[in-house]
């Protein structure tokens, strides 16, 4: 329609004659005026599709003083993609573009200073200054806002130019212009500065009447505009619970937005300041109840908003549970789903599973597995496992679903069962076992690790009902150098209990596996556990029993989900790049600072100061109960127990904790724990032993040197508490300097220290001295003396 | 935020246009995109967002061509994709359609857009009637007949199970606008919202719940949010203004039963049932069922009452085709393939029947349009057009 009369462009491609450039020459120094269009337009062409024309710079840049805004552009465009490569030449434009920001058309100033922002040489930034300061103070808001943005890109280029020059100020000043889009990009710029370089917050850092500006211009900025000032206001932290009230009252109306990245916004504010509201609260109530048509509308958009969405959700349904808990059928997969948005479907459907929805989940697991995508199929089969794991009253229906899949005799759908039948059994011991018979039979088939291991793990822990568990075992055993790690390591530990449980005539077999593990493998995990069974078997059969063959804890009903730091982090990125990876800004994006967001602490106004949050007593009454993830953790424990098939078994190791005060820092404070020292004890001598660990644990050799802290205990797996600690000696005595961090959502309290029996005799001198409460990002040090003991 | 650059790229990856906006990224990475998307395909691992190495490309596909965006940030994905997806719309009101030949006869134009819709990776002005005022001349607007028309189009998505389960019942509903009015009028729309009548006292009077109700850009939210007022300054042409969903279960319209029995190597039968679930005085119009054979079926036989039946091999699938349809009514096909001796290796699952349908005069959620208030300081007449539609929306019933 704009064409329509217009010849195409494509005719500018069409010169492929030789002296192309020095015809282009000749016509860019023409003197009629539309032929220098014309051959301005031919060198555009040439450089869409990648030719060098870097040669004409001075021709075109000869072209640059023209009232054509057409050919002004083209002009202004060529210079972006050469100037780099040209920087003395490029200085040649820089009166053309001082002038053209005096130019009285504002759409010529504005041009002119946004593509000067663009020209990333550092003598032409300094020129840029000048004609930047009165494009902030255009009277045209079209300008200004072009100017705003400038102050980004220099910023980009030369920080502290910016800091100098005091266009900070200037951009803070941009907050209150009367126009809408001018405050938007005002916001975006300083969002961005900020994120480079955190000394602009002194300049830049919002109040709460910044914030109410912002609010304003919410209601009048382009639908972009809205996404940068909520983003914005996402960041900022609101001095008590009215004011995060306030602001989530002005918010909630964006979820009526049509546009996908205004509503994402606005529910990452809802999401994050509801934090600080009385979560049982009418208002809280309310607010869940105004998100979850938003979420679900969002299924309708375009299948990548959608991914981006579910992902959101995703960490959403793992927050608060509750916003989403009646909308289990909006997440049913539809045929033409494409497969990412399937995948991420099916997560949330398990996320969202009860009792109350099992049936309806279950039949579209069911109908899901017979589909033809393969990686869909057995993710299905995976989550009736799941299903099963989750909802006890509905483990009957699943494992019986499961054995139809496995009659199916499709090879992917039968592994896939098997694994997540070993979870089963897990998980209720002593019920399905009559099933295994069945397994049994597709032994065969089995052609994959993670299924080959599971299979092995349940012939080892049912060794006793199985009657020729001996021969399936030994069957394994004769391809074993071939086997991938994890099966070598499973077919030992299943031997090795087959012989605790049947002594009679596995003698044999097991002195085959441990050889093959212990004088055939260059695998240091295998070959460890085999010589730990070696001994335990040669030294002690009745401890190797108790080892081997003690009582597993249940595994937990929640797999794979997120631990709460790193969620509450997340859920501060919604619908950046972050919420949908899944991992923290820092894991991908390159230089970026070690700051990190959480969500602000509960509060209330009135009895608050500024270095008081008030935080409810162990926090645990007024919390909203939040899923226990249990620290995943090599352990050598669970080694040892063969119960190492994969990431998700290795975070059920441990029963959930309880949440007391005490527990997440003695459950894991086994820094120089037992395992250790039985280990050592009978091969090598205590003072050896010293020696070696001592180097482990950054132990000085000389008295002065004190060695840097190094992380011990992560606040990943420390539910929040970091320990980062070293070993030092301080007027002939030793200490054990320990920082302790609070990187969770509570304050901690009631510490305690137990230092285990160790073979270094290091006992504790001093009860632990440390404050009673530890509140939410505060760090504490303490010195323990230690001494060796007198035996 | 932050788009480090945006390109065009043809079906085989070559990049048919590109605008640097950050200049933080080699332009050249770009040459890495296309090895990766065929990677992730063949793993059968697509995403629209792929990292590599420091840089995440984040694109969509619009016929043959790839809208792919870079950075190496923590970028707002909601951003970069609803903007892609805008520059696609952006194209197509200026060319009427985007594909290689549109870019390549237009490239200048299309420089000019990049320049004014994003700065520095921040999305700016994407709205195409403010667009025209930068980079084509826009006229000042002035109509000799003020007129306005409204399309309530609902759109109904139903998921039925094998069986015969209603799994997912929804009406997703918009009101389309075409305005030519002169000047800036304020507009006020009226519906019969459950909401505002409960609130103001007509809570007895025919109204509807609407579930989630989404905005064009021109409405005032906050008043919405106060009291339900729908008021705007409407932008010229046409542009959709509102949409909105609604849970409520409905008897699906159009009902199909089908009897599928396969006689593996020789042939398939079909027997389906259509009924409509309407109001007798009611009709549907273009109704299309869709019913998915096997790839490798042939010699196909038909027999029906009513409509035609077509195959059509490239959808591997029979059209049974009812002009119209009245309500309460109850058609019977039949249908015959041919099945080769040789089973096909590659299993096709189970694809859906669809169904496409047209009533019109008819809304399912009984929303109606109660008055449009135009108010313009000269005071013109306007004349305000209403039309209901009922349609299809992702219509589908599996198959046994």
């Amino acid at each position: 329609m704009w064409t329509g009369t217009k010849m195409t462009d494509s005719k500018y491609f069409t010169t492929t004659k030789k002296g192309e450039i020095f015809e282009l020459k000749a016509e860019l120094n023409s003197d009629k005026k539309e032929k220098k269009k014309e051959a301005v337009k031919k060198v555009i062409a040439s450089m869409t599709v990648g030719k060098d024309v870097s040669a004409l710079f001075p021709d075109v840049v000869n072209c640059m003083q023209t009232d054509n805004l057409e050919l002004k552009k083209l002009v202004y465009l060529y210079l972006m993609n050469y100037a780099k490569s040209q920087p003395d030449m490029a200085i040649m434009a820089v009166n053309t573009f001082v002038k053209d920001c005096e130019d009285s058309n504002p759409l010529i100033r504005a041009l002119a200073v946004r593509t000067m922002g663009c020209i990333r040489v550092d003598k032409i930034t300094e020129y840029l200054c000048e004609p930047l300061r009165k494009c902030l103070k255009d009277e045209d808001p079209y300008v200004r806002k072009t100017a705003a943005v400038c102050v980004a890109k220099l910023h980009d280029i030369n920080a502290q130019l910016v800091e100098d020059q005091g266009f900070l100020d200037l951009l803070r000043d941009l907050l209150s212009d009367s126009n809408p889009m001018v405050v938007a990009n005002a916001v975006a710029a300083i969002s961005e500065i900020l994120d480079a370089s955190p000394s602009a917050h002194q300049v830049l850092e919002m109040n709460s009447n910044t914030i109410n500006k912002l609010l304003t211009a919410l209601n009048e900025c382009t639908e972009w505009g809205q996404v940068f000032i909520l983003d914005a206001i996402s960041n900022f932290t609101p001095k008590d619970d009215k004011e995060a009230q306030s602001i989530c009252e002005r918010v909630t109306p964006r979820l009526a937005h049509a546009n996908a990245a205004v509503v994402l916004s606005a529910v990452k504010v809802v999401m994050k300041f509801m934090e600080m509201l009385e979560p049982q609260s009418d208002y809280v109530t309310m607010l869940m109840k105004k998100l979850a048509p938003p979420l679900v509308t969002l299924l309708s958009a375009e299948p990548e908003i959608q991914y981006v969405a579910l992902r959101n959700i995703n960490l959403i349904v793992q927050k608060r549970p509750e916003i989403l808990k009646n909308e289990m059928k909006v997440f049913f997969v539809k045929y033409n789903d494409p497969i990412y948005v399937k995948l991420e479907k099916l997560d949330i459907m398990i996320r969202l599973t009860s009792q109350g929805n099992i049936a309806q989940v279950l039949a579209e697991l069911k109908e899901y597995a017979t589909e033809v995508d393969v990686d869909f199929v057995r993710k299905s089969v995976r989550a009736i496992g799941r299903c099963a794991i989750k909802v006890e009253q509905a483990a009957e229906r699943c494992v019986s679903t499961l054995l139809d899949l496995i009659q199916t005799k499709v090879n992917y759908v039968v592994q896939e069962a098997i694994v997540v039948i070993k979870d089963i059994f897990r998980k209720y011991p002593n019920k399905y076992e009559s099933i295994i018979a069945t397994l049994c039979e597709n032994l065969d088939t089995l052609d994959e690790p993670e299924a080959r291991a599971s299979m092995i793990w349940i012939i080892g822990e049912y060794a006793e009902r199985i009657d020729n568990a001996d021969e399936l075992l030994e069957s394994f055993l004769e391809g074993f150098q071939d086997e991938n790690a994890q099966v070598q390591l499973q077919l030992l530990t299943a031997i090795v209990k087959l012989f605790l449980k049947r002594p009679t005539n596995t003698q044999e077999l097991v002195q085959q596996v441990l050889s093959l593990a212990t004088q055939d493998s260059d695998n240091p995990d295998l070959r460890d556990r085999g010589y730990i069974y070696w001994r335990l078997l040669s030294t002690d059969p009745a401890a190797a029993k108790e080892v081997v063959l003690a009582e597993k804890p249940l595994i937990s009903e929640e797999t794979d989900l997120i631990e709460p730091t790193l969620l509450d982090e997340l859920i501060c990125h919604i619908s950046s790049l972050a919420s949908v990876y899944h991992k923290p800004p820092s894991a991908f994006v390159e230089g970026r600072a070690g700051f990190r967001r959480a969500l602000p602490p509960r509060s209330q106004s009135g009895n608050l100061t500024d270095e008081q949050p008030i935080v409810a007593e162990g926090g645990a009454p007024t919390q909203i109960p939040q899923a226990t993830v249990i620290p995943g953790a090599d352990s050598l424990l669970g080694d040892l127990l063969g119960m190492d098939l994969g990431p998700s078994m290795q975070q059920q190791m441990y029963p959930p904790a309880p949440v007391q005060s005490q527990t997440p820092v003695q459950s894991s404070m086994d820094l120089l724990g037992e395992g250790l020292d039985t280990l050592l004890g009978p091969t090598t001598t205590g003072g050896d032993a010293l020696g070696g660990l001592g180097d482990i644990f950054g132990m000085p050799q000389s008295q002065a040197y004190v060695p840097p802290q190094e992380v011990w205990l992560t606040a990943a797996k420390g539910k929040g508490l970091e320990i980062t600690g070293a070993m030092c000696r301080k007027n002939g005595q030793i200490f054990m300097e320990m920082t302790f961090t609070n990187r969770a959502m509570q304050t901690m309290g009631g510490f305690a220290i137990q230092f285990n029996k160790n073979s270094f005799g290091l006992m504790q001198a001093e009860p632990l001295n440390i404050q009673n409460q530890l509140y939410v990002g505060f760090q504490t040090k303490v010195l323990i003396v230690r001494s060796l003991s007198t035996h | 935020m932050s788009a480090s650059a945006v390109y065009i790229l043809d079906v085989k990856g070559k990049v048919l246009i590109s605008r640097n906006y950050r200049g933080d990224i080699d332009m050249s990475v770009i040459d890495k995109f296309m090895p990766l998307v065929m990677d992730r395909e063949d793993d059968g691992n697509v995403t629209p967002i792929i990292q590599h190495g420091n840089v995440a490309f984040t694109y969509i596909k619009y016929n043959n061509l790839y809208l792919v965006s870079t950075t190496k940030k923590n970028a707002n994905m909601s951003i970069v994709f609803s903007f892609l997806h805008k520059l696609v719309q952006i194209f197509l009101e200026y060319f009427k359609e985007l594909e290689e030949e549109s870019i390549r006869d237009n490239f200048v134009l299309i420089y000019e857009l990049l320049d004014e819709v994003m700065d520095f990776g921040f999305p700016q002005t994407t709205d195409t009637k403010i667009l025209q005022e930068f980079i084509t001349q826009a006229k000042g607007i002035k109509y000799r007949k003020n007129e306005v028309f409204l399309d309530v189009i609902e759109s109904v998505n139903l998921l039925v199970s094998a069986n015969g389960n209603v799994l997912r019942s929804e009406i997703v509903g918009c009101i389309k606008m075409r305005v030519y009015l002169s000047g800036m009028p304020e507009l006020r729309l009226g519906l019969n919202d459950k909401v505002l009548f409960e609130s103001t006292g007509r809570g007895k009077s025919k109204s509807v719940e609407l579930e989630d109700v989404k905005f064009h850009q021109c409405v005032r939210l906050s008043r919405f949010e106060n009291d339900r007022t729908i008021s705007f300054i409407p932008p010229d042409g046409e542009f959709e203004l509102m949409s909105y969903r609604l849970n409520t279960h409905v008897k699906p319209l159009i009902w199909v039963e089908s009897v599928i029995e396969r006689h593996a190597h020789s042939r398939v039968e079909y027997m389906i049932k259509a009924k409509s679930q309407f109001k007798r005085r009611s009709t549907a119009n273009n109704v299309e069922i869709i019913l998915p054979v096997p790839a490798d079926a042939d010699s196909p036989k038909f027999k029906t009452t009513v409509g035609s039946c077509k195959y059509a091999p490239d959808q591997n699938s029979v059209v049974w085709t009812v002009k119209s349809f009245p309500g309460g009514k109850e058609y019977l096909m039949r249908a015959h393939f041919g099945l080769p001796s040789v089973i096909a290796e590659d299993s096709e699952g189970k694809p859906p029947i669809h169904v496409k349908f047209e009533i019109p005069y008819f809304t399912v959620s009984g929303i109606q349009v109660r008055y449009l208030k135009i108010i313009e300081k000269s005071g013109y007449q306007a004349l305000p057009w209403v039309r209901y539609i009922t349609q299809n929306g992702d219509y589908q019933l599996r198959t046994q």
